[in-house]
């Protein structure tokens, strides 16, 4: 996926990528002003004997984008997946330490699973609607909560394809199978499936890293419409991508998490050495 | 530098291109085929004759002393043997050639003959014909009758004779059978209704004595119960009366026929079922009579211990005790596969249980059968009895071998097939799927039920079709728990509860069995062994198809799933 071809090689010098997208957000953001939606303290993470995460520290605020780069098996899909809990599935995988979502850790016993994944909506790498209709895939999350008034889903599923800007291009054949969508369309349908059941936090896994580069940018756009209304995490391998789309980045290494702040800093002034290495291109 | 060009295209290239890997893989394949289409086509081509009519043959047969016997009948089957070993078995053989040729005639009529297949010597026939004249009857007992025609009569009165009898003979036996057909209608249904009836008071009655005993029934039922009871026995003295009066008509007429010795036979036309001149049939009234013979075969029941008559019990028979198979096994063997792919901790424990139930498809099925009788009917039956039909007893209800056991036990023998395709459609269902219902906040059990389980059914069904092929063709366990030669009724009738579980059944594979190698008549039942085996692989065969359009339907609905 070569974006880099369609701009000028300028910034070359200093950076293996692209930061002409920096800035786009009008002000430079300080976290100490955000309202924050989710703090993680000192999270441990194992799978099995092998330790995965080591002592996270972070928050993510509130309505804003927040980006996590590295390498490849660094953690940051790990740690995305802590935020709705799916690495429950995870054979032999135990946590230490707490995400507090509004006040509650996330890990406490009392913890309604299923009403927090409801809360904190994900969406995967690869596109995986469900081998049904559009309509009903759309509409499968508000199913589960027992809502089954044909009035109440039309209306939810009409507004979720237009909030994924999918609407437009599905709306003669709601009721195909999801399965006959091109990729970038499946992604922005499951999207819709998120959205369709009101989440407050949305964790996306590499959404776009399975398309094409016009799917990318539709996905992009779409973050940059979505935040407005929810608070987004997001995991990507691109970091024009990152650049691009969020407000705040975390750069992980080897499961810690090494430098954390507003993604302008980042990617133009980073603090440690390890990031300025890696989004300069010297490894990764 | 230029590209390397083979220059000698010799038997070491000729071997690296894999050459002689795709000629064996393509002979193997091909002899395959043929074997399968060579068996069908076999089984098809001796069954399928047998519904043919054939020429009847009338030639003059020389003995060694010059003495000439007439020999009427169907050629049935003809060989070379060596002379040597006809001469060795005390027959004589006019010519010295190293091999003569025999021939298998059907000369029927069994009541004066004493059996109605006989070989001859073809070398010493004369005077071969095929005469019009020479009348076929198929009788309802001791089987064909070959002759002449000499009158016919109506109350022992003669009404035509000679060949100027058969038109009136055919509208006479198309009476017959029209009556006949009546008799049987009320036999089979209202009396047998009556007599269920009457059997189901007797319980009642017994049921009532072992229910107030030691004290004696109330009055008053007992009462209720005789006033039914002679209800129904009015109904049947009506009923009889009514067969009485069709009996009656049924002995009117009556047809003589002389045989090739010069005897004379008279037959009742109630006796007989079907009659035809061979030799004068066009061909389009061939196709006719074999049209009507097939037909007979698959849609009646058998007659004179089922050498002849139709297979349908059997057919039904077979076709309901896979339907009631399937329906046992499906649920169990997915619920099954469920808990063990799904929730069961993969550890050596599933390990065991994994190859436990593989090994379980690989027990020989006469085992399935031993355990059936022994725990199913015995056991479970028995207690069933005892629990709740104490009034049948000493007569045995569900402990006995029948309908219900048979199926159960082969729901167990095809278990493991089911369980094994759905686990393997359930370890193919991609993981993301799963993720995707989870994160949406779905539990364990609804991601179950509203994805997981709509994605496996063409797996599923690929285990139902694997189980249908097996159990439709498994005759051993059968012969244990509920198959048997000839059931008078079917498991599905009219009387309620209309569907008898406890009811013996009849069976295609155990019916092939039976004509081939239980019967009187082995030379009559040959054919019918082979157009019953070739009806149990169509039967096979459509009961695959329909769940395999099944499948193929639901597949269509995840195709994309599957890459």
């Amino acid at each position: 996926m070569s974006l880099d071809a369609q701009s000028p090689d300028h910034t070359a010098k200093t950076h293996a990528m692209d930061i002409s997208a920096l800035g786009r957000t009008a002000g430079q953001r300080r976290l100490e002003d955000e309202d924050i939606a989710i703090e993680v303290r000192d999270l441990d993470l194992f799978y099995g004997q092998k330790q995965a995460l080591y002592g996270v520290n972070m928050q993510i605020a509130r309505k804003r984008v927040t980006a996590f780069i590295g390498p490849s098996g660094c953690g940051k899909s790990t740690l995305l997946r802590c935020f709705n809990r799916m690495n429950d599935l995870v054979d032999g995988c135990s946590i230490k330490g707490e995400i507090v979502l509004d006040g509650t850790n996330i890990f406490e016993r009392s913890v309604d699973i299923t009403d927090l994944r409801r809360r904190v909506g994900m969406v995967f790498q690869k596109p995986n609607p469900f081998p049904k209709s559009i309509y009903e895939n759309v509409a499968y999350g508000l199913r589960l909560q027992g809502v089954n008034k044909k009035r109440v889903l039309d209306e939810v599923v009409e507004k979720s394809l237009r909030r994924a800007a999918l609407w437009d291009e599905v709306k003669d054949r709601l009721h195909e199978s999801a399965l006959g969508l091109s990729g970038g369309q499946q992604q922005r349908l499951v999207i819709a499936r998120a959205v369709a059941v009101e989440p407050e936090v949305l964790l996306l896994d590499e959404p776009a890293s399975a398309l094409d580069p016009i799917s990318t940018l539709k996905i992009e756009e779409l973050i940059y419409e979505l935040k407005d209304k929810y608070t987004i995490a997001i995991v990507t391998h691109n970091m024009q991508q990152a650049a691009r789309v969020s407000d705040y980045t975390a750069f992980m290494f080897m499961g810690e998490l090494v430098e954390f702040g507003d993604t302008d800093s980042i990617f133009t002034n980073p603090a440690k050495k390890q990031t300025e290495d890696y989004i300069t291109g010297r490894y990764g | 530098m230029s590209i390397k060009t083979v220059q000698n295209k010799g038997l070491g290239h000729w071997y690296r291109q894999g050459t002689p890997w795709i000629w064996l893989n393509a002979g193997a394949l091909a002899i395959s085929l043929m074997a399968v289409l060579g068996l069908l086509g076999y089984i098809f081509a001796k069954g399928i004759v047998h519904f043919w009519p054939h020429d009847v043959m009338q030639a003059e047969y020389v003995a060694e002393d010059g003495s000439r016997e007439t020999v009427l009948g169907e050629i049935a089957a003809d060989e070379v043997v060596a002379t040597t070993r006809l001469r060795e078995a005390g027959e004589w053989v006019p010519n010295d050639h190293i091999e003569n040729e025999r021939q298998l005639v059907k000369v029927g009529n069994r009541d004066v003959f004493g059996r109605d297949f006989r070989w001859v010597i073809s070398a010493r026939l004369e005077n071969v014909q095929f005469p019009t004249d020479a009348w076929l009857v198929e009788r309802r007992e001791w089987g064909n009758f070959y002759g002449r025609v000499v009158n016919i009569k109506e109350n022992g009165n003669v009404i035509a004779e000679g060949e100027a009898a058969w038109p009136e003979f055919v509208a006479r036996v198309d009476r017959a059978n029209a009556l006949d057909a009546q008799i049987v209608d009320i036999q089979k249904g209202a009396i047998g209704r009556i007599n269920y009836g009457i059997e189901q008071l007797r319980l009642e009655e017994k049921k009532l004595a072992l229910e107030h005993a030691p004290a004696p029934v109330p009055a008053d039922a007992l009462a209720d119960i005789e006033t039914r009871r002679k209800a129904l026995q009015a109904d049947y003295e009506v009923l009889t009366a009514e067969l009485g009066n069709l009996y009656d008509q049924m002995k009117r007429d009556a047809v003589t026929l002389r045989t090739t010795t010069g005897s004379e036979h008279e037959i009742p036309l109630a006796k007989i079922v079907f009659v035809e001149r061979p030799n004068a049939l066009s061909l389009p009234e061939k196709i006719g009579h074999f049209g009507h013979k097939l037909w007979e075969f698959v849609s009646a029941d058998p007659r004179e211990s089922n050498t002849e008559g139709g297979i349908f019990p059997a057919i039904f028979g077979t076709v309901m005790m896979v339907f009631l198979m399937t329906l046992i096994v499906t649920p169990f063997g997915v619920i099954a596969a469920i808990y063990l792919r799904e929730y069961a901790s993969q550890g050596w424990m599933t390990r065991t249980v994994r190859i436990a139930v593989n090994n379980l498809a690989g027990v020989p099925s006469i085992v399935y059968g031993v355990f059936g009788l022994g725990f199913f009917v015995y056991f479970l039956g028995g207690n069933l009895d005892a629990l709740f039909y104490p009034e049948a007893a000493p007569a045995p209800v569900f402990g006995t071998p029948g309908l219900m056991w048979a199926s159960l036990t082969l729901a167990l023998l095809t278990v493991p097939v089911v369980i094994v395709a759905t686990e393997e459609g359930l370890s193919r269902v991609p993981k993301s799927i799963r993720e995707g219902s989870l994160a949406l906040g779905a539990t364990k059990a609804e991601t179950l039920w509203r994805i997981i389980l709509p994605i496996v059914s063409p797996a599923i069904m690929t285990g139902m079709i694997l189980a249908i092929a097996r159990a439709a063709g498994e005759v051993a366990p059968l012969m244990l728990v509920g198959v048997v030669k000839l059931a008078p009724t079917l498991p599905l009738d009219a009387n309620a509860p209309f569907l008898h579980l406890d009811r013996k059944f009849m069976h295609l594979g155990f019916h092939i069995y039976d004509v081939g190698f239980q019967s009187p008549n082995v030379e009559a039942a040959r054919p019918l062994v082979y157009a019953t085996a070739f009806l149990l692989v169509a039967v096979v065969a459509a009961l695959n198809i329909v769940a395999i359009v099944i499948r193929n339907r639901l597949r269509e609905k995840n195709k994309q799933l599957e890459n």
